[in-house]
């Protein structure tokens, strides 16, 4: 049941030859994009989640093969040249990272709601809300709603 | 690995009919939140996929001249929050959608996919059901239109005859116009999970008087209810407590909530005597009549 998918994965254009079984976090990993992790397998966590044309998906309960034309961002391609992109930079001065499992799948999760924040003002309830689909078992999320309003507010700026 | 035992793309809804014909086993994918949580779960029932994901007839929301809103079967719950058509004329199923999953679970979840799963807990049903929704199928035989509330015929079961795809939910003008509604979920947490108790309401006011009422809930029986008698008795009455206490004291009588892990029958019945009264308040408030 192989089948050819053609993407872009952190900017960068790929042709995988995939099993149209297999989940885009299986195909991830396998290719090395290891930042996405599996944590539940059935939406419930977020550590798998993936922004696909800038929208935040669960990559765990996403078909690979839907995954065919589109471009894809894993955590592991929004640092650029070594420097931590906003959001990563932020979870790192407030402490948000403990055992870090949630951290990639979150970071995501943050970047896609700061991006279509922007420049408006969010209350905490928004930001928590934003963060339902992810969970974190060690920070008690304050640190990352005061991160993601850190990055909001830099943005105004 | 999902046990995945065939798997067919289609790319229009006539295609994906004619994939479904071919196999009798065969069910729809759309955003596959249930179908993959199933496969996960190794469920047989859906190892044979039409996959109708991508399927662009699907995902239109529009008006027709009539003032039927027509809703495409693909539309996410993200993509329903964010249309100013739905925003403006049916805040209610807006409200519902967005009390569903999480972000990454809206982002992908369809409305067709939640009606179709027959699921008693699906949060757009109530809405839905107190906008007097049409389901639109197509099939081998052509098309057909039904009321959403028949189209529920058990728990998990609809009147999906094989073959057959929903292309979308239609609500006509007079079922809108006029109206106001609310929609309020009782769960355990306060997102990520399954409604105890949901319910939606819907009126519509003449002067001192209710002209039009209507009550459904998820989770109060084997499919998303309507409460017809309660509406029955309601119908034209004035809008004070009493109307509030004609409601609450009677909407027990057209639900059926059982026992389940999540809460018990009591528990449900409290709930839905408590929601009935609050949700329709919200809702006359939205028409303009507060009641203190
Ligand atoms: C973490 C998580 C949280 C969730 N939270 C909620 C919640 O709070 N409230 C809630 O109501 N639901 C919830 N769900 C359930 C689910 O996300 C919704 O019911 C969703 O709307 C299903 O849509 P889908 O497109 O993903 O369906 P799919 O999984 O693609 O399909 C569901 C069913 O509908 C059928 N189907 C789909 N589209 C069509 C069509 N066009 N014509 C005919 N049949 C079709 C499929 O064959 C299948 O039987 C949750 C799920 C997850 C994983
Ligand atoms: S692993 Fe995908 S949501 Fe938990
Ligand atoms: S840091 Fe450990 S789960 Fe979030």
């Amino acid at each position: 049941m192989n089948r050819n998918i053609s993407c872009t994965v952190n900017s960068k254009s790929m042709t995988w030859q995939i099993d149209i079984r297999m989940s885009l976090a299986d195909v991830l990993r396998e290719h090395g994009y290891t930042s996405v992790k599996e944590g539940c397998g059935v939406g419930e966590c977020g550590a798998c989640a993936v922004l696909i044309d800038d929208v935040a998906v669960d990559s765990c309960l996403y078909l690979a093969v839907w995954a065919d034309g589109r471009n894809i961002r894993t955590t592991e391609g929004e640092s650029k040249e070594g420097k931590l992109s906003p959001i990563q930079q932020a979870y790192l001065d407030t402490g948000s990272v403990q055992c870090g499992f949630c951290t990639p799948g979150l970071i995501m999760a943050s970047t896609s709601f700061v991006e279509q924040h922007k420049g408006q003002k969010v209350s905490r309830e928004q930001i928590r809300k934003g963060h339902a689909g992810n969970l974190c078992r060690c920070t008690g999320y304050d640190g990352i709603v005061r991160a993601v309003e850190q990055c909001i507010d830099a943005e105004k700026q | 690995m999902f046990d995945i035992d065939s798997y067919h793309k289609a790319d229009t809804v006539d295609e994906a009919i004619a994939l479904l014909s071919q196999n009798p086993d065969a069910v729809p994918i759309a955003g596959g939140t249930d179908v993959l949580v199933r496969l996960h779960g190794h469920n047989p029932d859906y190892r044979h996929l039409v996959d109708i994901h991508d399927i662009a007839e699907l995902k239109n929301i529009n008006m027709e001249p009539d003032g039927t809103i027509v809703i495409g079967s693909g539309i996410t719950f993200t993509e329903l929050a964010q249309s100013p058509l739905v925003s403006i004329n049916i805040p209610v199923l807006a409200e519902g959608g967005s009390s569903i999953g999480g972000p990454q679970v809206r982002n992908v979840a369809t409305i067709g996919g939640n009606i179709s799963n027959g699921a008693p807990s699906a949060d757009a049903a109530p809405p839905l059901l107190v906008l007097n929704a049409e389901v639109e199928l197509k099939g081998p035989e052509g098309v057909r239109l039904l009321p959403l509330h028949d189209f529920y015929q058990g728990p998990g079961q609809v009147d999906r005859k094989s073959g057959e795809i929903m292309t979308c939910l239609r609500i006509g003008s007079a079922d809108y116009k006029g109206w106001s509604g609310h929609y309020y979920k009782y769960a355990m947490r306060g997102a990520m999970d399954i409604a105890t108790i949901g319910c939606a309401a819907a009126c519509k006011i003449d002067g001192d008087r209710v002209t039009g009422i209507r009550l459904a809930f998820g989770v109060a029986g084997p499919t998303p209810l309507r409460c017809w008698r309660t509406e029955e008795k309601a119908q034209g009455h004035v809008v004070d407590q009493t109307l509030l206490d004609l409601v609450s004291g009677s909407v027990l009588g057209d639900l059926r909530p059982r026992d389940s892990w999540r809460a018990s029958k009591d528990f449900r019945e409290q709930i839905i005597t408590t929601l009935s009264e609050r949700v329709l308040k919200e809702a006359l408030n939205r028409n303009g009549v507060s009641i203190p």
